[in-house]
Order: C-alpha cells, then structure tokens, then sequence
C-alpha cells in the first residue's frame, strides 16, 4: 500500500520536473536528484537489441550538474522553447523503505524563434524515487526514447 | 537544364562554392545515380554486426534501401532491398537473424545471396495462370552489390569498375583504419541524429579542422582540446578523404592564452565538477587522441579519447539526412573499460558535449542559403591553389573540403575548367 500523501509528492515530483525544463530553471531542477543519482538517456533501439549504449549518461549529481553548465557557458544548440506532456504515470513501491518506482509517458514540443512547434520526442520515464524527510527524490532517471532518430541535436533535459 | 548550365566553378582551385550544389532537387537525384550508385565505395557496417551465417541488418546507401547479411558461404553480401517482382521493401525489420527473405506481398522468396528461389504459384493453379514456363528466376534475384571488407569494415558499391578498396582508401585511411580495427571488436550501441540539412554540408564539417575548438567550445571552456596543440590533416592522394588528428597535451598552457587572446577567442574559464570519465586509456601505438577520419562520400570513423564509433551519412533528400552513430569497444573489453568507453560516449552524438553543436551548424547554414542561386561559400583557410601533398600540418585549415568537392565533381561531371585534383 502507497501512502497517499507519498503517492502525490511523486505525482507532483513528475509534473514539476517538467514544468522547470519548460520554464528554463535547470539549476532548480537539478535539486530533484540525489547525490549519488544515475541519469539516463537510451534509445529505444538499443534496449530492444540489448545493447549497453546511451546518448547520454550521468552518474552523479555532479555530472548532471556539469551538463547544465556546459550547456548554460559552453554548447551551442538550436535556440527553442520545451513542452512536456507528461502522463500515465504508475507508481509501484520497492521492497526498500520509503522507495517507488515510477513510469511514465513523456512527449516533447519544441518551439523554435519563429514560433513553429514540432514533436520533438516521446518515450518513456522509468523512474526510481525516494521520499527524503517528507520530499521526493529521483534516485534514478531511465529516459527511453522512441524517437531515436533526435531530430536536430538534443541539449535541453527530456 | 544540364548541370553545366545550372552553376559555374568561379575558382577552379574549389575554393568558392556555389549554394545552388546544396539545394538543387536534380542535382540531388544525379548524387544519388552519380556518386551513390556511382564508382566509389560507399561505408556500408560492420563485420561485427553479422557475425552469423543469417544475420541481416538493414541499412541505406544514399536514399537506396540495402539488406546486407551474412551467407552460409561465411561471407556478407548485399542487396536493395526491393523485391524483384512489384517493387516492395522485402526487409522490414532493422536486423534479425534469418533462412532467407520473403516479401509479405506475393511471398517471392530470396536466399542470403539474393537469389529468387520461390515463387508461389509458379505454374499456376489447375493448370491455368502462374509464370509462362521460359520465365527465368535467375534473371530476377534481388539486385547484389559487390561487397569486401577491410579489417571488418564493410564497404559496398553498384559499380563494377571502381578501383580495388584498398587503393581507394589510399595509404593514411588504409592505415588508420586497420590501427581501429587492429582487433576484433564489439558494438555497443547506436545513436541517431536527424539534421535538418544537406548532407554535403556534413561532409564539409568533418574537412573542416578549423570549426573544431570554435564551434565545439566545450573543448575551450573546460580547456580540453585546443588549436594550438600538434595536429593536422592526412589526405589520401586524391584528397577525398581527410582525417584530422590531434594530440593533447602538446601546447603550454601560456602558448595557448597568447594565441587565443591575440584572436579574441575564450579559452578555458571553468572546470568541471567531474571530469573522471574524460581520461584518455592510451590504447594504440601512436598517443593521438582524437582521430576524425572521414571517408568519401558516407562515412566517418571516430576515436574521440576512448570513444569509438562510426558514422553513416544517409542522405533522405536534399533538404536532410540522417547521421546513424554505431559505437564500438573490443572484444576483449573488460567490464569496467566497457563502461568507460559508455561515459565517453557523452562527448559524441546527437547530445555530444563536444559533437551536438554539428547538427546547429549544417541547419543554420542549410537554413539561410537555400534561396542563393548566384552566390559561393568562401573555403581558404590555409590557402588557395593546388593542394600540395597528403600532409597539412595545422589544425587551422579547411582544405580537405576542396578535395572533397574536386573529386565530387569528378564523379559527377561538373570538374571546373583547369580544375584541381
């Protein structure tokens, strides 16, 4: 049995994380993850092959953090808005204390400098979550993407 | 109107490029005839990909879709993937292990050589109907490519005339990619980029040594890659092919700061929180640690530090292609190198810390030029004229974009007047 209150820090942990990539609040986005988080990005393709690759790994929290530096000082990228439409979200608990495993479908807008919106991706969230002193945690992020073919370039956080 | 007639040269040396050759539908439609189907080797996968006799992978060769598997005979042959009969994708599963194929339509059966071996129906039904008796399967297999690999690279061309391989890779490419493949290797995964773009404009990306730590200021900002560091270009005699090499750690940090100063360029201003999974594991006889190596007209082969991977141009049409990343380690890869190689991996692909900025920079030039019909890009950095030799010795040059247009002009029959070789 889920805690209700637990059940809805989850929910809103996952409408939130979105939410602040569409908002453009990356750093107050990174304070969903613990410290020792892992954040990963894999193409569909290679999990039906069961291969190891990503498209991108984080095994930390200082290396997501390093991602969003990198991308604020650093990287180059097509100049966009976000969207996430996140839903049918399912919450199952862990034989751990006070940990979930959440799932869920993501889809990405992108709107470029001109207004027009593409579909820029959709996939799968597979989540590990831990509720922390009352607040919910991604201990892990598993982002699996159908549309593995990434149209452009991807610099922003699915 | 003929091709001649569509756009000038106005340099022969190749140095100004006419915007038109990246937007003209025709001329798209003779790459795919000329250069694709044309007499040069196209990059078509890996050994390693079809280790066994029935393993098959899909996969396409400019816009022309190809099967390629491997025989009972042992070897890989290739085929379109194109039923003989009506014209219908035979393969449509990325890869899979298999007897043979079947088209789904009218269940035409093809063995691993392409060869038409079954046809429903063949004589009829009670006598009435089916093939007339002098029909020939022989004459309607799947139609084959010629196929041969170096060192487990796979290369494929529709031509029967073509130079032999190794003689078309010449002696630089020849040897860096058997310095790759200098064991048996494994394939860890695939990455996919879809730009928006001509993907001429690509291949003109990986000639040019000087966007490198310009556009890729990742290198700069966290000090990583520099210009000032030892490297260069190696060309293949007929100068189609380029790779860029360098090798870190071979410029002062004080040389670096006065050279980019003086250009009013950043130069390392952070660090990274951790930069762990960024060591170089010296792992070949040379200490080059970034290797670019480009082959004419559809293929890269990559060793950023430890991170290896090919990539495969696919045109679609004029307007994009598709960059398909296949990311490879060693057979004898031990668990924990595997994993190293993976956390490289966040350097290169569609989200490369040091690669994502490519897919920008094909569309933001694709994107602007697609209405210039008299108007050339500009390519001399490190000088116009003939291109003298197979080493250029400077990572501040964009002169194997030159070679790659002679010798596209060649094979499509556009060479300037006086033109360069």
């Amino acid at each position: 049995m889920i805690p209700p209150r637990h059940r809805e820090a989850i929910n809103d942990l996952l409408l939130d994380y979105g939410a602040l990539i569409d908002g453009d609040k990356l750093e107050q986005w990174l304070d969903f993850f613990t410290d020792d988080c892992l954040y990963k990005i894999v193409p569909r393709e290679n999990v039906v092959q069961n291969l190891p690759g990503v498209i991108v790994l984080c095994e930390n929290k200082n290396m997501l953090i390093d991602r969003i530096v990198s991308y604020r000082e650093a990287n180059e990228y097509n100049l966009h808005y976000d969207r996430h439409i996140i839903s049918n979200i399912r919450i199952r608990d862990l034989p751990e204390r006070d940990a979930y495993a959440a799932e869920a479908s993501y889809a990405v807008y992108q709107t470029n400098m001109d207004g027009e919106s593409r579909l820029f991706s959709v996939g799968e969230y597979r989540d590990k979550i831990l509720i922390q002193n009352g607040a919910a945690k991604i201990k892990e992020k598993v982002i699996i993407v159908d549309t593995y073919s990434i149209p452009t370039l991807l610099a922003t956080p699915l | 109107m003929s091709l001649a007639e569509k756009f000038e040269w106005p340099r022969p040396d190749y140095s100004r490029v006419p915007y038109r050759l990246y937007h003209d539908k025709d001329i798209f439609t003779q790459e795919m005839d000329k250069v694709f189907r044309g007499d040069c080797w196209l990059f078509l996968g890996l050994e390693a990909e079809v280790k066994n006799p029935g393993d098959f992978r899909t996969t396409y060769l400019g816009d022309t879709p190809v099967i390629y598997n491997r025989g009972p005979d042992g070897k890989v042959h290739a085929f379109v993937n194109r039923c003989a009969h009506r014209g219908a994708t035979v393969r449509r599963e990325p890869f899979g292990n298999a007897k043979d194929h079947t088209c789904i339509y009218h269940r035409w059966n093809y063995d691993l050589e392409g060869n038409l071996q079954g046809v429903p129906f063949q004589r009829g039904v009670h006598g009435k109907g089916g093939l007339s008796p002098d029909f020939d399967k022989g004459d309607h297999g799947l139609r084959k490519l010629r196929v041969e690999s170096y060192h487990g690279i796979l290369f494929a061309t529709f031509s029967d005339k073509v130079q032999r391989l190794v003689d078309y890779l010449g002696p630089n490419h020849a040897h860096h990619l058997k310095r790759l493949m200098h064991k048996p290797i494994k394939v860890l995964g695939y990455m996919r980029q879809h730009i928006y773009g001509n993907w001429k404009f690509y291949n003109e990306n990986l000639r040019d040594l000087y966007h490198g730590v310009l556009l890729h200021e990742f290198q700069t900002t966290f000090a990583i890659a520099r210009m000032t560091q030892q490297g260069g270009s190696k060309l293949d005699p007929r100068h189609r092919h380029n790779l860029s090499w360098g090798i870190e750690g071979t410029d002062s940090d004080e040389d670096a700061a006065k050279a980019y100063k003086e250009a009013r360029v950043r130069d390392g201003q952070l660090t990274l929180k951790d930069d762990s999974f960024l060591g170089f594991r010296q792992e070949f006889p040379d200490r080059i640690s970034i290797s670019i190596c480009s082959v004419f007209p559809n293929a890269c082969f990559q060793q950023i530090r430890n991170s290896l991977a090919t990539r495969h141009i696919r045109p679609k049409s004029v307007d994009d292609f598709e960059l398909y990343w296949t990311i490879f380690g060693y057979e004898d890869d031990t668990p924990e190198m595997i994993r190293h190689r993976i956390l490289q991996s966040n350097m290169i692909g569609p989200a490369g810390l040091i690669s994502l900025e490519d897919g920008e920079a094909v569309e933001i030039v694709h994107r602007a030029t697609h209405r210039e019909t008299d108007t050339a890009t500009v390519v001399e950095i490190g000088g116009r004229g003939p291109i003298v030799g197979t080493e250029i010795d400077s990572l501040c040059i964009d002169i194997p974009c030159r070679g790659f247009w002679s010798y596209y002009s060649e094979l499509m029959g556009i060479e300037a007047d006086g033109g360069i070789r």
